[in-house]
């Protein structure tokens, strides 16, 4: 496929991490935000072929990962309240909740539907006049773009059958929440590709000056991250600190105006709590007070949730890339991809979910019997 | 969750008030809203995500990755010579 296949090029893969060990004279820790590039990187060995010193820490840019337990436990009561038809991206089915997943409400008979696009659940709410349709809206600045254009258009239509239960997340203030944590050991960024197609570069300049950070917003191919690391090591090298974009083909600095103008005709700025993390402030977006009416946590009474996280679960200390998977007691034993104890497990983009279906539970002589995995979700 | 796939507008349509594009992920065509990218031709590539055009791809820029790979491995032919 075009622009995907010349960025996998293994020649120039190979080129790029000698480049890579060529010019870092010193051990560094990068981290790259966006769970997709986690999912590339683990998937085509990125990681294995940087060289010792450059160390690629995963970030919390899994926005299943992140959703927090109480919003899993209020999907999961309202898709069990009769007339709804519940409507999600496929990620989040399989998130556990205190009380089971959307999956196992769909075992019991719920009406639990994955769309592609949240304009399919619109259409859904069109044609079903008497059912109460429920969209799961979460994600990060990529996201919010399309799931705003869904709740405009079924408010244009009159649809008052359709309501979203939303828990957007925002990248800049994670990263900011990262570089204030104590103990913080990343060094440089890879930021998030296509957040900033959407959203430009504009919010990242502040916090490479702020805490003398370089921030290399980069694509998801194994040679648009290769070089995102190179582009981030020279800076680390130098001594540099600013915003730089490898993915150019996509981003641009203002970012995509119109999906601005629309994410925040609907949604405004919240405090967001992040799963495994906690309260992150102004790191999430809600809807209007105009868009109360297709508002899910307002239609549905599931206020009074109580809500119970595993013990032995450290997603949230993977999330902010101060362990890894392996680092875990349960990883690959008690906790896998068919039977998670945490998010981070169930999502693709998840870091343990990649560290297990790429075979990093097992020692390298055995990785390679592995059939080909491949998880990605859209 | 931000995975998003560039491929090729093949045909652009008005469906129910929503300018709407057929575009073509390597053989497999699938419907995509294009209200964020209105500029966009037939025949011009972009990013979509969850059946929404995020981005034109700009082809100079997706070139001129290559030319940074190049400008490097001459760099160090001339540090081995």
């Amino acid at each position: 496929m075009k622009f995907v296949d010349e960025y996998r090029d293994g020649g120039a893969a190979h080129g790029l991490a000698e480049a890579i060990d060529r010019e870092a004279t010193r051990p560094w820790v990068i981290m790259e935000v966006c769970g997709g590039q986690t999912h590339s990187i683990v998937r085509h060995g990125i990681d294995e072929m940087l060289p010792l010193g450059v160390e690629l820490v995963h970030g919390p840019g899994c926005p299943v990962c992140v959703t927090p337990l109480e919003m899993i436990d209020k999907a999961h009561a309202i898709a069990g309240q009769r007339g709804v038809v519940f409507c999600s991206f496929g990620d989040m089915l399989r998130v556990p909740g205190s009380h089971g997943d959307l999956l196992g409400r769909k075992a019991e008979g719920c009406d639990v539907r994955v769309v592609y696009s949240p304009l399919d659940a619109v259409d859904i709410a069109a044609k079903n006049p008497d059912r109460r349709v429920v969209f799961f809206a979460i994600g990060f600045e990529t996201t919010a773009p399309a799931n705003a254009m869904a709740l405009r258009v079924a408010r244009q239509r009159g649809l008052r059958n359709f309501s979203a239960l939303v828990s957007h997340v925002l990248v800049p203030p994670a990263i900011e929440a990262i570089l204030n944590g104590e103990g913080n050991r990343v060094q440089a960024f890879l930021g998030p590709g296509h957040v900033c197609a959407i959203m430009g570069t504009g919010e990242y300049e502040p916090i490479a000056r702020r805490h003398r950070v370089p921030i290399v917003v980069t694509g998801f191919e194994p040679i648009d991250i290769l070089q995102g690391v190179l582009l981030a090591v020279r800076q680390l090298e130098r001594g540099d600190a600013t915003v730089h974009v490898q993915y150019g083909r996509a981003v641009r600095a203002p970012g995509n105006l119109p999906a601005q103008r629309v994410i925040s005709e609907v949604f405004e700025v919240c405090d967001r709590a992040w799963r495994g993390v906690g309260v992150i402030p102004a790191s999430g977006l809600r809807l209007r007070d105009e868009y109360r009416e297709h508002d899910a946590a307002e239609i549905f009474d599931v206020a009074s949730l109580t809500v119970h996280e595993p013990e032995a679960c450290i997603s949230g200390e993977i999330l902010m890339g101060k362990k890894r998977p392996r680092d875990c007691s349960a990883f690959g034993g008690a906790c896998t991809p068919v039977s998670p104890l945490g998010a981070t497990m169930v999502s693709s983009e998840g870091a343990c979910a990649a560290y297990f279906a790429y075979g990093r539970h097992l020692p390298a002589t055995d990785r390679r019997r592995l059939p080909i995995a491949d998880g990605r979700s859209p | 969750m931000c995975l998003a796939v560039p491929g090729r507008i093949v045909a652009i349509s008005r469906d129910d008030g929503l300018l709407t594009a057929k575009v073509d992920f390597g053989g497999v065509i699938k419907r995509a809203c294009l209200e964020y990218v209105p500029d966009a031709a037939v025949g011009e590539y972009v990013i979509v995500h969850v059946g929404f055009a995020l981005s034109r791809i700009d082809a100079d820029e997706a070139a001129r990755v290559f030319a940074l790979l190049a400008e490097m491995n001459a760099l160090e032919e001339l540090e081995r010579s």
